[in-house]
């Protein structure tokens, strides 16, 4: 797969890793060239600095012919901005924006944006690891 | 009318200034803590403190009873979530924003701002016309101003180029002497075709100026 990752932080680095390792083809789009020392040694594919709210990078980044993108910033407008641009305006079949502030979920799925949601994620796993996730009658017995 | 305005510095000082004399109810949300104070201090508005596309921020601002929001942020994904959330949560009829990268009108227009503008649009638009303005040169003028002789750039997109002389109909003591062409002078005569780029000089009376150049700008 031909794979577009917007923002290389700590998810985005990763994330950008492993699918480079996986054999995918990955480009990476990140605002500042720093940010790129995340990627490691293996990391295979192809880094563009820019503003990825800029249609000018996506088109850098091939953007038209892209199977996946990924927005992973740590700024829900811009994640917002770039997956609607992807998915709207360039068509690109799988489209999914990571949510930084938990009160921008509703307004992804309300503009068709699939989403994952690190914040939700991680409670969702320390309340199934404590057993409390089924409230206080489950504790008593 | 309710209305509520996104950003900071003094172009959202005054429009706020305005709106209020003009007896409109105002809000503003800004993410500067200082100038926010300022704000509040300056302005008979209600000022927010927060970032104008969170959802919770335009719930606070009661922006599901505004009439119009206006994003003016120097962040173009601010002003276009901002403007979204406010349409689609809120039901904000009309929604406007600035654009700072003029190649996002397409996206923003698309994704369902209502009204956008752009300040680098804005600008180069008034420049082209102040060129095509600078492009009429007077040479000199002849018996106390009443002629005047005077050269006229046509600009690249001028919307008589590919017109006759004939088909301009030029007002009458009003005399097109010559054609300058790629640096050749022509003597034009009524089937002689104009040409962006051709350098005209022209001959007349100052009075008529006015219509050759609004025959001659296609206006």
């Amino acid at each position: 797969m031909y794979i577009v990752i917007v923002g290389c932080g700590r998810y985005g680095s990763l994330l950008a890793d492993r699918l480079s390792c996986l054999g995918h083809s990955v480009v990476i789009i990140d605002r500042q060239k720093n940010a790129f020392k995340a990627l490691s040694a293996e990391f295979s594919g192809f880094t563009i600095t820019g503003d990825a709210s800029e249609l000018s990078v996506l088109h850098m980044a091939k953007i038209d012919a892209a199977d996946c993108l990924l927005s992973m910033c740590n700024e829900d407008t811009l994640n917002l901005m770039v997956t609607q641009t992807a998915k709207f305006i360039f068509g690109v079949p799988k489209v999914i924006a990571r949510v930084y502030k938990p009160s921008y979920e509703s307004i992804f799925r309300k503009f068709g944006i699939e989403i994952i949601s690190p914040i939700q994620l991680a409670l969702e796993a320390f309340l199934q690891d404590l057993d409390l996730d089924r409230g206080p009658e489950n504790e008593a017995q | 009318m309710k209305i509520i305005l996104i950003g900071g510095g003094k172009t959202i000082y005054f429009l706020a200034k305005q709106f209020i004399a003009e007896g409109q109810s105002v809000t503003i949300i800004n993410r500067d803590p200082e100038e926010s104070q300022a704000l509040s201090h300056e302005l008979d508005a209600t000022i927010l403190l927060g970032d104008g596309s969170d959802p919770e921020i335009l719930e606070q601002a009661g922006t599901g009873s505004a009439d119009v929001l206006l994003s003016m942020t120097s962040r173009d994904h601010v002003n276009l979530v901002a403007c979204q959330v406010a349409n689609e949560k809120f039901d904000v009829a009309r929604t406007i924003a600035l654009v700072n990268n003029p190649e996002n009108e397409e996206i923003f227009r698309k994704l369902g701002v209502s009204l956008i503008f752009s300040a680098t649009r804005i600008i180069t638009s008034l420049l082209e016309q102040e060129t095509d303005f600078m492009a009429i040169t007077n040479l000199m003028a002849v018996a106390q101003g009443k002629v005047n002789v005077s050269e006229v750039r046509l600009p690249e997109n001028a919307l008589v180029s590919g017109k006759s002389l004939q088909e301009l109909k030029l007002p009458a003591g009003f005399l097109l002497a010559t054609i300058i062409r790629n640096g050749e002078v022509l003597v034009p005569s009524g089937s002689t075709i104009l040409q962006a780029h051709d350098q005209l000089i022209l001959i007349g009376q100052a009075e008529n100026y006015r219509d050759v150049l609004r025959i001659l700008t296609g206006e």
